[in-house]
């Protein structure tokens, strides 16, 4: 090979004087880092991923993990990820894949919008003291309600009201399916929602049999591949979620290969083991907007008009008007999956270069069914790369009622963020079907993590939303005057239609 | 045998919908729906072995769409995907039927009498005892059983079209046959298709499909069984192993 070895992407080393030879580095490291020779554990570093999970089991800290230890020649344009991406496909002539969010130094929309907050004139609330209304419902709303007084004074509501999701708060899981993570992993997530009164998405994967507990909690999901759906699947969820697209990887399809598909996946998505579960790019179904319509309606005829049906696009150029077209189609929720949401695997081209920020496309598609008079027939959920409670709060500032994490609850579970669940080796127990991988996560415990997580959030959106005088989320929502861009261009000001700072 | 008739003139589907589900319910074994004209989604969902739907007139889009057991007869020709994600059940089609007949189909049978349009059998799979069957009796237009991954289709080519004429037959196939009657020109072949001659022992897997379906419309099944078949099935079951390399 005449271009040789490219320089290792981590170095790791073990302090003598710290170690014990306990060994633990090794029984814990699933890529192959360390291995003992006689009385000394030896250290392959150009296997390691980073993802910590032999540090956070050494019990002396004597592991150092250093990135990028060798220096190229430094250079703004061809830099270190351009030359190697280059170097690996010399070498294989193949598409990279890579795996979580878009890993380009792309400014963050929400790192330069600030919240606002009262002083003097308008007395801020404070969360211990008062109620704070941060219920929400997920769903249609009617445009007017018909109301008939009856002889005793009661009132009776005419109007047909839609089903709606309620939730406790307005943070939910997105879908991450069963293959892509372990059947532990989705256990863990969904304890943590049905206890905390919110939902999550199952993924294009099935609803595997010991999550029928939870069902209530979950919102099962119909791509391309319609892996795991028939009518017993369908009825199981509190909603239907069609997968258009994902944020990830907009307008390509997913291939699950089928070393990832054992026993269990194959049951659960209805498909021989060891094949390669293949969700084509577009829904052969779907063609067109009328064609969504038809999706949409022949879900709910299906399950006699009682689930609310969500659909799911990336968010690109045209989010705005294809929103318009969803909440034409009679579907309840638009979700919108921004650039930055995370993937087991996506084509390294794809995952960097695709699609816009959700922060750009929620607000536009908020102003554009506003301005059409049809905000009210869909809620609007936002996802990919929220981090904090101060990004939800933004994100329904700028139009959203509810966001969907899916990065951040695999935080909660011990996940590093190493981007390489496409192995299948996850360390963690998470994004691997291994059973001596998957049985290292203990779903009680982190259920418990993950439940933890979304109350901190839930009790920062209280105190931000107290901060700003707002005693309901339902007053933050759209409440683009609570933001101001800090450093935003004038034409990002516009499409967010926020002031800018000082303004 | 219970029977109940329901007239479909001007009924929106919904409540066409409901009043099959309830004659279900109340114990109808067999259904006969009069005047149909466009009513889309008809079975759609609705579950029970043993009860047969007979729909005159054409329905509308997704006729069986993840419908669970009952077999549906049409007297006439069907719109767009009849048998859509359907699981168990039957739907047989006096006529021709529109694009994505059988779409991601689970288990069950479609007969086609006729003609169907464009992505016919398209990413039909099968889980253990759960095979899908389209049978077509007259000719395919182009990506046929495209991103198949399970069950059999068979295409008989009986109404004077060549059955296959059109391009991307099985592109993306990884599981599941595609049989037809004749020969299949290989330019008609999608990306990770093959084809043999049906050998006479895959020839005499289909036999008994061919002669329910014979039966069902009254053909005669010898010269059907007589003929030579062309078998399409997966080059790889892992079309696109060798397409990535990790980061």
């Amino acid at each position: 090979m005449s271009i040789g070895s490219t320089p290792l992407k981590f170095k790791v080393s073990i302090d003598p004087d710290r170690c014990m030879s306990c060994g633990r580095c090794i029984e814990n490291c699933s890529y192959g880092v360390y291995r003992k020779e006689g009385d000394d554990i030896r250290i392959n570093s150009r296997n390691c991923v980073a993802c910590h999970r032999c540090l956070a089991f050494c019990p002396r800290d004597a592991i150092d993990i250093e990135e990028k230890p060798n220096d190229y020649r430094s250079h703004p344009l061809w830099t270190r990820e351009v030359r190697e991406a280059i170097f690996n496909q010399a070498k294989t002539g193949k598409i990279i894949l890579a795996g979580m969010g878009n890993a380009q130094p792309y400014p963050v929309i929400f790192d330069r919008l600030v919240l606002d907050a009262c002083q003097v004139t308008n007395p801020s609330i404070d969360p211990l003291r008062e109620p704070m209304e941060l219920r929400t419902y997920i769903g249609k709303k009617p445009s007017s309600l018909t109301l008939k007084q009856l002889p005793d004074g009661e009132v009776e509501l005419i109007t047909k009201l839609t089903p709606n999701l309620q939730i406790e708060t307005p943070i939910m899981i997105g879908h991450m399916s069963y293959g892509a993570i372990s059947l532990n992993a989705q256990t863990a997530l969904a304890k943590a929602v049905s206890r905390i009164g919110t939902f999550m998405g199952t993924g294009e994967g099935g609803l595997h049999e010991s999550l029928y507990p939870y069902q209530k909690n979950m919102i099962v999901q119909v791509a391309s591949g319609r892996f795991g759906v028939d009518i017993n699947y369908l009825e199981r969820g509190a909603a239907i979620e069609i997968k258009i697209g994902q944020g990830a990887k907009p307008g390509i399809g997913g291939h699950l290969p089928g070393e990832k598909v054992c026993a269990d996946v194959s049951c659960t998505r209805m498909i021989p083991e060891g094949s390669d579960a293949i969700s084509p790019a577009p829904h052969h179904d779907i063609y067109s907007i009328e064609d969504l319509k038809q999706l949409v309606r022949g879900l709910k005829e299906a399950t006699e008009w009682k689930k609310p049906v969500f659909v799911k696009i990336a968010a690109v150029h045209n989010s705005a008007a294809i929103a318009a077209g969803i909440a034409r189609s009679s579907a309840d929720a638009v979700v919108i999956d921004g650039f930055r949401g995370g993937t087991g695997a996506a084509p390294r081209v794809f995952r960097d270069h695709v699609g816009i920020p959700v922060e750009a496309a929620v607000a536009s598609v908020d102003a554009k069914l506003r301005q059409q008079g049809i905000r009210h027939k869909v809620s609007i959920i936002a996802s990919g790369g929220i981090r904090e409670s101060a990004d939800v709060a933004k994100i329904i500032c700028l139009g959203a009622d509810a966001v969907y994490i899916g990065t951040s609850a695999l935080v909660a579970m011990g996940c590093r963020v190493c981007g390489t669940c496409y192995q299948g080796n996850c360390a963690w127990g998470i994004a691997t079907q291994k059973p001596e991988l998957v049985k290292r996560l203990d779903p009680e415990t982190n259920s418990v993590q993950v439940e933890n997580l979304i109350h901190g959030w839930t009790l920062e959106l209280a105190e931000l939303m107290g901060a700003a005088g707002i005693n309901s989320i339902e007053s933050l929502r759209g409440n683009r005057d609570r933001l101001r861009g800090y450093m935003l261009d004038e034409g990002l000001m516009e499409v967010l239609d926020v002031k800018t700072v000082g303004a | 045998m219970t029977t109940v008739h329901i007239d479909a003139h001007r009924l929106h589907y919904t409540p066409l919908n409901q009043k099959i589900r309830a004659a279900i319910v109340n114990g109808a074994t067999e259904i006969i729906i009069d005047n149909v004209l466009g009513q889309r989604f008809i079975g759609d969902g609705v579950r029970g072995d043993g009860v047969t739907i007979t729909v005159n007139g054409v329905p509308g889009g997704d006729l069986g769409m993840f419908m669970s057991g009952p077999t549906i007869i049409v007297n006439g020709n069907a719109d767009h995907a009849p048998g859509n994600t359907m699981d168990k059940g039957k739907v047989i089609i006096y006529g021709s039927a529109g694009d994505a007949v059988a779409h991601s189909m689970r288990g069950g049978r479609v007969y086609v009498r006729d003609n169907i349009g464009y992505r016919g059998g398209i990413h039909m799979k099968q889980y253990m005892e759960k095979r899908p069957i389209l049978v077509v009796g007259g000719a395919a237009r182009a990506f046929l059983g495209e991103y198949m991954a399970g069950g059999l289709l068979i295409v008989l080519g009986l109404t004077g079209i060549t059955p296959i004429s059109e391009r991307g037959v099985g592109s993306g196939i990884h599981g599941g046959e595609i049989l037809v009657r004749g020969p299949v020109d290989e330019l008609h072949l999608g990306v990770g298709a093959k084809q043999t001659l049906a050998t006479e022992e895959q020839k005499a897997m289909i036999k008994p499909i061919i002669e329910d379906f014979a039966k069902q419309f009254g053909i005669d099944p010898v010269p059907l069984l007589a003929s030579d078949y062309t078998r399409i099935s997966p080059a790889s079951a892992r079309p696109f192993a060798n397409k990535y390399t990790w980061e």
